[in-house]
């Protein structure tokens, strides 16, 4: 166990170990760096993962409320409980369901292409798309992707068998078992799936890709990482040149702690990052660090998701199986014609009945409730997950009414849908009810817009200093030894499932970080 | 140290205010009651005619015919559990139980659905119905009930085991799938 000493000015100081950190913390260490990696929460394992759909939430998520406002779903229906992510080592690569896509050329530069579209602050990526190709590749390679390089594809499962074949009656052309970051053989010290689904609960045969048994492990391996988890970091301190210098943290006895960094990468979630930001602020930085464009929690980006399930006459055991093998991309295109800019995929989803019943079907009671769960072994499901548009508003900030177990305001999730988002997410459960319709269904049912699991855009990359907080790199405009190294710096959302992406734009900034220490520039 | 735990115990019985209990019709291993096909379920807030009345309330929001009794005391037991948490969490439960009247348990669905109606919007049944989605298809009662198999890791999980085995629609081509990896 590598343990660097808290007063030590030449470690690297990465925040959250989840797709972003996790990876920042091996790319780091290969290339020589001491790294402190900070989680707050704690380390489970292949074997103490619970298949106990209760239990398993309970050991991986982020349980600490938070506050909410505005007119979106959850604000009624999941009023403490906004987002869905995970609070282990490993971050949300633990219970994420592991598709992969990458984002398309025009979802890049959404401004051009969509337009001016008012009550938005869509912007373009400061980023070319050809190089963000690049790095997908890279990030593919690293993670094991399906359907790329020589990895096969999934095998369909009985719920993919369902939804392809309804989504071929209906004329979709792209259809497949997925991008998926699971190993359809074994490969990478690593075996293939065995398709028990739930991935949700965490892989207990590690086929999924999680920086919990891959990179976080050969991060250790190099002797210069030391993990902290169940530490929470609170503050980041500067001194007079406004460059970062230290983090105050909380350790596992709740004792308060501080340690010297010589730069730091923030990875705690597009959540949980903007909030450490804001509470970071200062005489010099009185909005928060790295906030003097006010853009460190605006433009918070969700996803438009919610579930579509097909009722059947015949048993479908959508259980049986990876939870999300399966998508449809006709719909991943900027078409006009459908009422709305930008696109969605149609994936596939299952959930336990618990589940089911709490956020997976919308609310209702008496028979009629009664009898979709009476159906839970002839349901076909899928989840809807399309571009929401960053909204100025939209936005994460410090609670006024709910503090955290150390007695910090906790992140506050304000959002006030668009109309562009309500025609999307209509049309978007539209095609999937008539999806299973031509597949056979006796019956469609709807969910209710679930809490978020796909956090992005509240720390957002931009050339202009005064439109985002990070550059092209995911440094800070303010601070130069800040990096934002997760979901936050994505310039707008665009309907990929953002882990890839996250990884791709780490995996570039860790190479940017040695080129400008190698240039003297960090 | 045996004292100890006497005197608890006593403590713990001494707070019973009613007793829920039946006989599983399927055998299964359920850690909160008690163990073998004989189950019960102590109740420390409500008495019986109040557990009646939740327990028709519970059957009317969820109405599943065939699943086992076992399954919506776990939601009753739960409500009781969350009751005594605090004088005002437990003078709400009993509010509301109050307010459905003494003959409630004993009225036909028809009239338990009308008098849930008039009260949907308030927080009793609120508060009732989100603990009946939450408690009763999360166990493993409700899991054999509704056809759910549980955890599959101890089995190999379902590759060999029907996660294909749907056969009334036409197989996925390769191209748009993969190999079994074995």
């Amino acid at each position: 166990m590598t343990r660097h000493a808290q007063n030590d000015a030449d470690v690297v100081v990465v925040v959250g170990s989840g797709a972003g950190g996790g990876t920042m913390a091996h790319e780091l260490t290969r290339r020589g760096h001491k790294v402190v990696l900070f989680e707050a929460g704690a380390r489970q394992s292949l074997s103490s993962f619970s298949q106990n759909p209760g239990e398993a939430f309970g050991q991986l998520t982020w349980l600490e409320p938070r506050s909410q406002s505005g007119t979106w779903g959850p604000v009624k229906t999941s009023p403490s409980l906004p987002v869905w992510h995970c609070r282990t080592v490993g971050g949300t690569t633990v219970h994420w369901t592991a598709a992969t896509p990458r984002l398309r050329p025009y979802e890049t530069k959404a401004r051009t292409t969509y337009g001016d579209i008012p009550g938005t602050s869509l912007a373009d990526w400061p980023i070319e798309y050809e190089e963000l190709k690049r790095w997908y590749q890279v990030a593919e390679r690293r993670l094991g992707v399906t359907r790329r390089n020589d990895n096969p594809g999934m095998p369909a499962s009985n719920n993919f068998k369902v939804m392809y074949a309804g989504a071929r009656r209906l004329g979709y052309k792209r259809v497949h078992t997925g991008y998926m970051a699971i190993n359809s053989r074994s490969r990478d010290g690593r075996g293939y799936c065995i398709q028990q689904g739930f991935c949700t609960q965490g892989c207990k045969v590690g086929a999924k890709w999680s920086t919990l048994y891959t990179e976080i492990p050969r991060a250790e391996a190099t002797g210069r990482l030391d993990l902290r988890s169940e530490c929470l970091v609170t503050r980041i301190e500067h001194n007079g040149a406004g460059c970062a210098t230290a983090v105050v943290y909380r350790d596992a006895a709740g004792q308060e702690q501080r340690q010297s960094l010589k730069f730091i990468c923030v990875a705690g979630n597009a959540i949980e990052t903007p909030r450490l930001l804001l509470l970071s602020e200062s005489a010099r930085f009185p909005r928060g660090l790295a906030n003097s464009s006010d853009q460190v929690g605006r433009n918070y980006c969700h996803h438009l998701i919610g579930f579509v399930w097909g009722v059947f006459d015949k048993p479908v055991m959508s259980w049986r199986g990876a939870v999300l093998a399966g998508v449809v991309e006709d719909e991943n295109v900027h078409d006009p014609r459908r009422g709305f800019a930008g696109g969605y995929h149609l994936e596939l989803a299952s959930l336990d009945p618990g589940t089911l019943a709490l956020m997976g079907i919308r609310y209702g009671w008496g028979r009629n409730f009664a009898s979709i769960m009476d159906n839970y072994r002839n349901l076909a499901g899928m989840l809807i997950n399309g571009e929401d548009l960053p909204r100025p508003d939209n936005r994460i900030t410090l609670s006024t009414t709910v503090k955290d177990a150390h007695g910090l305001a906790v992140a506050h999730v304000h959002i006030e849908e668009h109309a562009n988002d309500i025609a999307l997410r209509n049309h978007a459960q539209r095609q999937g009810q008539r999806l299973y319709e031509a597949a056979g269904a006796t019956r469609t049912v709807l969910s209710a817009t679930p809490p978020a699991t796909h956090n992005m855009g509240t720390a957002r990359m931009s050339h202009d200093p005064q439109a985002g907080v990070t550059d092209a790199h995911g440094r800070s405009h303010d601070v130069p030894n800040l990096f934002i190294s997760d979901g936050s710096v994505l310039t707008t959302a665009g309907a990929a499932n953002p882990t890839l992406t996250i990884v791709a734009l780490a995996l570039r900034q860790a190479d940017y970080i040695g080129r400008a220490i190698g240039a003297g520039e960090i | 140290m045996t004292a100890q735990v006497a005197i608890d115990r006593r403590q713990f019985l001494h707070g019973v205010t009613g007793v829920l209990s039946g006989v599983l019709v399927v055998s299964l291993p359920l850690a909160s009651l008690r163990p073998g096909r004989a189950w019960s379920v102590d109740l420390h807030v409500l008495n019986a005619a109040e557990a009646a009345t939740l327990q028709a309330m519970v059957h009317t929001i969820a109405p599943h015919d065939g699943l086992d009794e076992a399954a919506y005391a776990l939601v009753i037991a739960a409500l009781d559990t969350a009751a005594g948490a605090s004088a005002e969490s437990r003078d709400a439960l009993l509010a509301g139980i109050k307010g459905l009247g003494v003959e409630f348990p004993a009225a036909s669905e028809s009239e338990h659905i009308a008098k849930l109606e008039a009260i949907e919007l308030s927080p009793f049944f609120q508060s009732v119905r989100l603990k009946t989605v939450m408690v009763l298809y999360d166990n493993p009662i409700a899991w054999a009930h509704f056809g759910y198999e549980g955890e599959a890791f101890s089995k190999g999980g379902y590759l060999t085991r029907g996660f294909n085995d749907l056969k009334w629609l036409p197989e996925v081509p390769l191209d748009a799938s993969g190999p079994m990896p074995i």
